[in-house]
């Protein structure tokens, strides 16, 4: 047993928990809905083993560091940390059918790391930058909040949805028992955009911040404009608008979902984008 | 406060919707930063964009955009609006924070709260209240009281001071802004080239000009050395600095990339490396006595290691390999026997079998070293900023101000006890403790509840 067989593994359960989920959702057959909880939480823990393997892996290969130093390592830790925060989220606020619209990101960015050529899932030795302390700390911070900005844009596109069948109702007049009449209240739904909002800000934070120190660390400037540090802090900017947009406009439901979606593109910019796209300081996150 | 009201100026920088505006075009402003490069030569933008663009990105200073006058600019108003926004809620959330709850608030108020309850019994007025303030007691809240409206009011809170968190946020980001304008007048950033053996007590700002800026000391560079890891990619970068004051080494530090030295209010990192032309560096070491010396030398020159009447010197080279090293073939003489000569690998190490002795050799280009020198004394200002900006994003967002009043009042026959609660945050988590203080009423047997 190795670390790409548990991964590998790990890639087709979030597909069939994805599955199950939608399953769950379209044919509203709630019953079952336990399963797909199982296969979520199973998945993550397989794949809880296969981070930990390949940690262990990298020392006895001599280069010794945790599985969070390239692109492929880091769609993995993405992955995972989308899964514990929707479990979190699930638990929290006893809805199964918001897995619909948050699992699928889990198997994409696995699927994504497994399957796409220009990705490679060897484990390599730590270039020079980036042997610190602050991999882990500036790593884990930023992508439990990218998976939450991940988890909010999800929760938006089903509140955008269910928010249109309702209005289209209302012009019939009809009590239609639509597609997306199952899903929890619009009211409900807006609240767990905020709460997810409001918890990736405080991580999205601690990474900026985590990552600003082992800049000075490393090169002596905590900011220099780099364009991965510039499009954190224009993710930053995104969702620090939502909230105060909310918190002093009182702006809710259809705007801010729509904040939450623009967000979400800013996220994958700052992750993606970035590396792939424009040249800086983070260049060693594309290969 | 009144006659700053009147004020449009003043209301213009204290509206949200200038932080808004403000929030949405420095993010759109900054996206242009990371498209178009940075601190390139004028001529490489003439070549990317061409003549009339790479003159407008001239006229707005997009070459160098985030200290550009308007990107600059953005940054003051963002930071005015941050200012008067704090002056302008501060006092009324301040009001919020100290209040006298028991003064302020009306006993007709408590009942149209959404989270309230009332509990009736036969007990008189003295003994309802001695009632109340034990069950609150030991419900964790506190109270304290007032005769009010006919009765008597209660009122305990928790987490007032957590209305604050906004405002400790918005300083957070001027605290930051702060440590960076110290760093920008009184500190600076520069670098040097230190070849290895040798010395600088000077070194050259990071600006077009490359002033020279004077040490109060010398720094040394007595090592350089890069390692790879068996994949041919670079393991390590390592320099062995060494502080010299008044001939004296006062100091010795071996720098890595992300482990630097810190000496008399800067910082030296590990930036960068270069083979000094023509120069080679060279150890040999006597493997019975342990005597050890290193030599800077140049190719096809005899070098004497005097104490051991040592003779060698480089005489060949060829190369570079596959993992893009050079071969060196060295010459090496003790007098005792005839000259040894043999090939060694760039950075490979040699034994050397003589008849009094073996040494061992290893041969490598001279390095310079190439450091980042800063001198930053904003650092800590702007690390407390970011500490103060978490401790108040956690505030804002997990606490809340949470408050409790409770009004006994009797017609006369019956004594009513109306328990009241109102939170500013988290309004489900506070009904779990209204939960907790209404079960404590009713657990009162001589109380019953009247209204859910």
């Amino acid at each position: 047993m190795n670390s790409s067989q548990l991964l590998g593994f790990t890639t087709f359960a979030y597909l069939f928990a994805s599955i199950l989920y939608i399953a769950i959702f379209v044919f509203r057959v709630e019953k079952i809905s336990i399963i797909a909880s199982v296969v979520t939480l199973l998945a993550f823990l397989v794949q809880t083993a296969g981070i930990i393997l390949r940690w262990v892996e990298s020392y006895q290969m001599g280069y010794g560091h945790a599985p969070l130093s390239n692109m492929y390592e880091s769609l993995v830790f993405f992955a995972w940390s989308i899964a514990i925060f929707y479990l979190w989220l699930e638990w929290k606020f006893k809805n199964r059918l918001i897995g619909a619209f948050a699992v699928p990101f889990a198997f994409l960015s696995m699927a994504y790391a497994s399957f796409a050529s220009e990705i490679d899932g060897q484990i390599k030795p730590l270039v020079p930058a980036l042997q610190s302390n602050w991999l882990i700390a500036h790593v884990v911070t930023c992508f439990i909040g990218y998976a939450a900005f991940a988890v909010a844009g999800g929760i938006a596109v089903m509140f955008l949805l269910k928010d249109r069948e309702e209005e289209a109702q209302k012009r019939k007049g009809a009590e239609v028992d639509g597609l997306f009449s199952t899903l929890p209240a619009l009211r409900l739904i807006d609240d767990m955009i905020y709460k997810c909002i409001i918890f990736g800000f405080v991580w999205l934070s601690v990474g900026i911040i985590t990552g600003a120190i082992w800049a000075n660390e490393a090169w002596g400037t905590y900011w220099s404009w780099d364009p991965k540090e510039t499009w954190s802090l224009i993710t930053w900017f995104v969702y620090a608008a939502a909230l105060h947009a909310r918190f002093v406009k009182g702006w809710s439901g259809k705007r801010i979902a729509w904040i939450a979606i623009i967000g979400v593109f800013s996220v994958i910019f700052t992750y993606y984008g970035v590396n792939f796209l424009l040249s800086g300081l983070h260049s060693y996150g594309s290969s | 406060m009144e006659n700053k009201k009147g004020n449009s100026l003043w209301n213009f920088f204290a509206s949200v919707k200038l932080a808004l505006v403000t929030l949405f075009v420095l993010a759109v402003a900054s996206i242009i930063g990371t498209i178009v490069p940075q601190k390139e030569e004028a001529a490489r933008y003439v070549e990317l964009y061409g003549k009339n663009i790479a003159n407008f990105f001239q006229l707005l200073d997009i070459q160098d955009m985030y200290n550009s006058w308007w990107f600059v600019s953005m940054l003051v108003l963002f930071s005015l609006n941050l200012i008067v926004c704090t002056i302008e809620r501060l006092p009324h959330i301040w009001k919020v924070v100290t209040q006298d709850n028991l003064a302020t608030t009306n006993a007709d108020r408590l009942g149209k709260m959404a989270m309230h309850r009332i509990f009736r019994g036969q007990m008189a007025m003295d003994q309802a209240t001695s009632a109340v303030q034990q069950i609150m007691q030991a419900a964790g809240w506190p109270v304290s009281q007032a005769d009010k409206d006919g009765g008597t009011l209660f009122f305990s809170q928790k987490g007032a001071y957590t209305r604050l968190g906004v405002i400790i946020v918005h300083i957070s980001i001027l605290v930051i802004f702060t440590g960076a304008l110290i760093g920008s007048f009184y500190g600076y950033k520069a670098s040097v080239l230190i070849p290895e053996g040798g010395s600088t007590s000077q070194v050259y700002q990071s600006n077009k000009e490359h002033t020279a800026i004077p040490l109060a000391f010398t720094v040394r560079c007595d090592d350089f050395q890069l390692t790879y890891y068996d994949t041919g990619m670079p393991k390590e970068y390592r320099s062995n600095l060494a502080v010299v004051k008044d001939n004296k080494e006062v100091y010795t530090k071996s720098i890595v990339v992300n482990d630097p030295m810190q000496y008399g209010g800067l910082t030296f990192y590990q930036s960068s490396y270069q083979p000094v032309e023509g120069q080679f560096s060279v150890q040999i070491t006597n493997e019975n006595t342990k005597a050890e010396q290193k030599f800077i030398i140049s190719p096809r020159q005899e070098n004497k290691w005097l104490t051991e009447s040592v003779t060698f010197g480089i005489t060949d080279m060829s190369g570079p390999d596959m993992m893009k090293r050079y071969q060196y073939k060295i010459w090496f003489s003790d007098s005792k026997s005839g000259p040894s000569e043999f090939w060694i690998n760039e950075g490979g190490t040699a034994r050397v079998k003589r008849p009094d002795a073996t040494y061992i050799l290893t041969a490598k280009p001279r390095f310079a070293t190439g450091l980042q020198v800063v001198k930053d004394p904003g650092v800590w200002t702007v690390y407390s900023g970011c500490i103060m900006m978490i401790l108040g994003l956690i505030v804002i967002f997990f606490m809340s101000h949470r408050r409790v009043w409770v009004f006994v009042s009797s017609d006369g026959q019956k004594t009513s006890i109306l328990v009241s609660g109102m939170s500013n945050k988290n309004k489900i988590g506070f009904e779990k403790n209204m939960e907790v203080i209404y079960d404590k009423f009713a657990a009162d047997s001589s109380l019953t509840a009247l209204s859910q």
